[in-house]
């Protein structure tokens, strides 16, 4: 009412050739420009440390490494932002990842066996879904207890801290069991969790596909209604750099090669002769990457495409007001803990898989590093705000930070000042940002 | 009117927080195409009174009767569902994200794949937006950004577009201008015109003088009295406000000061 723009005939016909902002023209081609001061800050901290290190930060392994690292935090992350963003907070998933870890081991190492014998086809499956049906349970339960008894979840989820933490000792008494089954290891990425070149490549460019897919159907539905399309250039920029990105990725992890010894065993293995000159067989994309983005994507669509990531996000804006609208706040929240907890399960096989070794120490401090993703991601712990590819952005700057700092000789408790004052530092420009642009 | 069944009835409604009685044995009722206004000072119960007929509150005793037949009310659902829609005072809506997504709150049309079908939502919200406000142009933008009357505007939007029998409207004017508060005058009247009835509460006398029918004056929680607005004077409603007492116009309720 108190705009005096004319009425234009139809909503096709707005977007006024009038002086627009950079901030207008990032938000006309549906760019978030915090995305790119992520990506910017990634850049940063890559150039830096590839300086500092002398030129090892930028190399194929590292990055392989970089990026099967960053996903179990990943994983959890994704779980994190909707926790965060309906003004709640999960501070028991490091333990709970322990806690469901130290069960798997148990299932895959003791009791499986027991039924059928070692290295069961089936063993891996079974894991993986024991892993994601026991934190969804547990995460339920501590959902339930934030939603209908009206616990705070900073409360509830600090008893889960300490419980869940006893209880991964009380598995086995704080033994250690290992080793775990072959077909579940990959999970963990390594050299077995490497999936090949061809078919890295494979993934790479359905991916791309899948992408351009989805750019013209949103096109093609926002022309039926008539409502104003992103210019073309703009649809082509996002495409492009959306497809390089998965195909750099993939370029990437095949140019990290298998170590001579194994190398040479697959390619006896497939009746080839292994020629005097040594051949290079490339590691291929990881398994928990593939899965951290799967989970990635799976999210992303429940948050914006489905209902539940509606409510997700009116129950952060206006918990009040989703109530009165008729959703149901208390299933909302227990689904969401419950949603969390499911992908512990699924981080906890990563780790497990990735140390060969399922620990009753494992995923210590976990918490804090995922919430410490989600925020730098952009998640705004007032809630209703935040994106599950800035979470996994953050993930990855986190985990880039450590990395870096490793590769360069950079002391333990150094490394922890550093993190540290990143994350206060990240979340303070992001203040700024939104009380300037938001 | 009067003869007719109302399409809204609600009898002897009582509840109680923490032992103090919020509304005790009230009784209102609404005709189809009538502006019933409902006056008190804060704490009188009126708001309480109208959170039971939204479904946001449940009462401990007492009736509601929709079209005469008695209905339950349990939740913010069952009212939407007998067509009973609210604007709240504090509007009740979701900052965070756009008009469409607070139009369609809890009532999210779908694709056949069961996605939300945002395309549709937005078309059919830039329908509605331009028939309560045509100059509204930030579909795409969070609520928040809005201005007080444009975000007034979508509350209404909420609550008149899936065919709203009754409508309750908590203070809808107290954060606007006078411009604005024209308009939504004149939206009460153009929806009075369509049979849609409309309890409407307000501490504005004036406004209440102008667009209601009837008005229902409470104080602690009890029922003073009802009156046409014909039949009675601002000065004697402002009396059943302040004291209590009944003018001869009105039909006393339970809260009426006895003599």
């Amino acid at each position: 009412m108190t705009e005096t723009a004319p009425a234009s005939a139809t909503p096709a016909q707005e977007s006024p050739a009038q002086a627009r902002s950079l901030a207008d023209r990032m938000r006309e081609i549906e760019v978030d420009p915090r995305m790119i001061g992520m990506v910017a800050a990634l850049a940063v901290i890559w150039l830096g440390f590839n300086w500092l290190s002398g030129g090892a930060f930028l190399t194929p392994r590292n990055l392989w490494n970089l990026l099967v690292q960053t996903a179990s935090i990943a994983v959890m992350a994704c779980g994190m932002v909707l926790v965060i963003v309906t003004r709640n907070i999960d501070l028991s998933v490091g333990s709970m990842l322990g806690f469901v870890g130290m069960v798997v081991g148990l299932v895959q190492v003791r009791l499986l066996p027991e039924i059928w014998g070692f290295e069961h086809p089936l063993t891996w499956i079974v894991s993986l879904t024991v892993a994601i049906g026991l934190g969804g349970m547990l995460g339920m339960f501590q959902g339930a207890l934030i939603a209908y008894l009206a616990i705070p979840s900073f409360i509830v989820t600090l008893g889960g801290l300490l419980v869940w933490r006893g209880a991964a000792w009380w598995v086995t008494q704080g033994q250690t069991i290992a080793p775990m089954d072959s077909r579940f290891r990959p999970l963990g990425g390594g050299i077995e969790g490497a999936i090949g070149t061809g078919a890295s490549w494979a993934i790479g460019l359905v991916i791309c596909g899948l992408i351009l897919a989805g750019i013209v159907l949103a096109r093609r539905r926002r022309r039926r209604f008539g409502f104003a399309l992103r210019p073309l250039w703009a649809e082509g920029l996002v495409a492009g750099v959306a497809c390089g990105a998965v195909l750099v990725t993939v370029a990437i992890a095949n140019a990290y090669p298998l170590p001579a010894g194994i190398a040479r065993r697959l390619t006896e293995a497939k009746g080839l002769v292994w020629p005097p000159g040594g051949l290079f067989i490339g590691h291929g994309l990881a398994v928990p990457v593939l899965l951290a983005l799967a989970v990635g994507v799976a999210i992303t669509f429940l948050t914006t495409r489905l209902r539940f990531g509606r409510y997700v996000f009116a129950i952060g804006g206006n918990p009040e007001a989703a109530q009165l609208s008729g959703v149901n706040t208390r299933k909302v929240l227990t689904l969401v803990y419950g949603l969390m907890g499911a992908l512990v399960g699924i981080s906890a096989c990563i780790s497990t898989a990735r140390l060969n070794a399922a620990t009753n120490s494992a995923g210590q401090l976990d918490e804090l590093y995922v919430i410490a993703a989600a925020v730098i991601g952009g998640t705004s712990l007032a809630g209703g705000v935040g994106t599950i590819a800035g979470a996994m952005l953050g993930a990855l700057v986190m985990q880039s930070l450590q990395s870096g700092m490793v590769l360069i000789g950079v002391d333990t408790p150094l490394q922890n000042i550093v993190v540290g004052l990143v994350l206060v530092v990240a979340v303070w420009l992001d203040g700024i940002y939104r009380k300037r642009l938001g | 009117m009067d003869m007719t069944t109302p399409l809204v009835e609600m009898r002897d409604i009582s509840i109680a927080f923490g032992g103090i009685k919020a509304v005790d044995g009230a009784s209102v009722d609404l005709h189809a195409g009538e502006v019933v206004g409902l006056l008190g000072h804060n704490g009188a119960g009126k708001s309480t009174l109208i959170k039971i007929l939204s479904g946001a509150y449940k009462a401990d005793a007492g009736e509601i009767r929709v079209s005469g037949e008695p209905v339950a009310i349990s939740s913010p659902r069952d009212a939407k569902k007998h067509g009973i829609e609210t604007i709240y005072q504090t509007l009740a809506l979701a900052d965070n994200v756009d008009a469409a997504a607070n139009i369609f709150l809890g009532r999210e049309l779908l694709t056949p794949w069961l996605t939300l079908d945002d395309a549709t939502m937005e078309s059919e919200t830039r329908k509605v937006m331009g028939r309560l406000n045509p100059h509204f142009r930030r579909f795409k933008e969070p609520v928040k950004a809005l201005s007080g009357g444009q975000r007034q505007s979508v509350a209404i939007a909420r609550a008149i577009y899936f065919n709203a029998r009754v409508l309750i409207m908590d203070e809808p004017t107290a954060a606007l201008g006078p411009a604005e508060t024209k308009q939504v005058a004149e939206l009460i009247l153009e929806l009075k015109k369509q049979g849609i009835g409309i309890f409407l509460i307000s501490h504005d006398l004036h406004d209440v003088f102008d667009l209601a029918d009837r008005v229902s004056v409470m104080k602690n929680g009890r029922v003073v009295g009802t009156a046409r607005v014909a039949d009675v004077t601002q000065d004697e409603v402002l009396g059943m406000i302040i004291s209590g007492k009944c003018p001869a116009g009105a039909t006393p309720g339970p809260g009426a000061l006895r003599g």
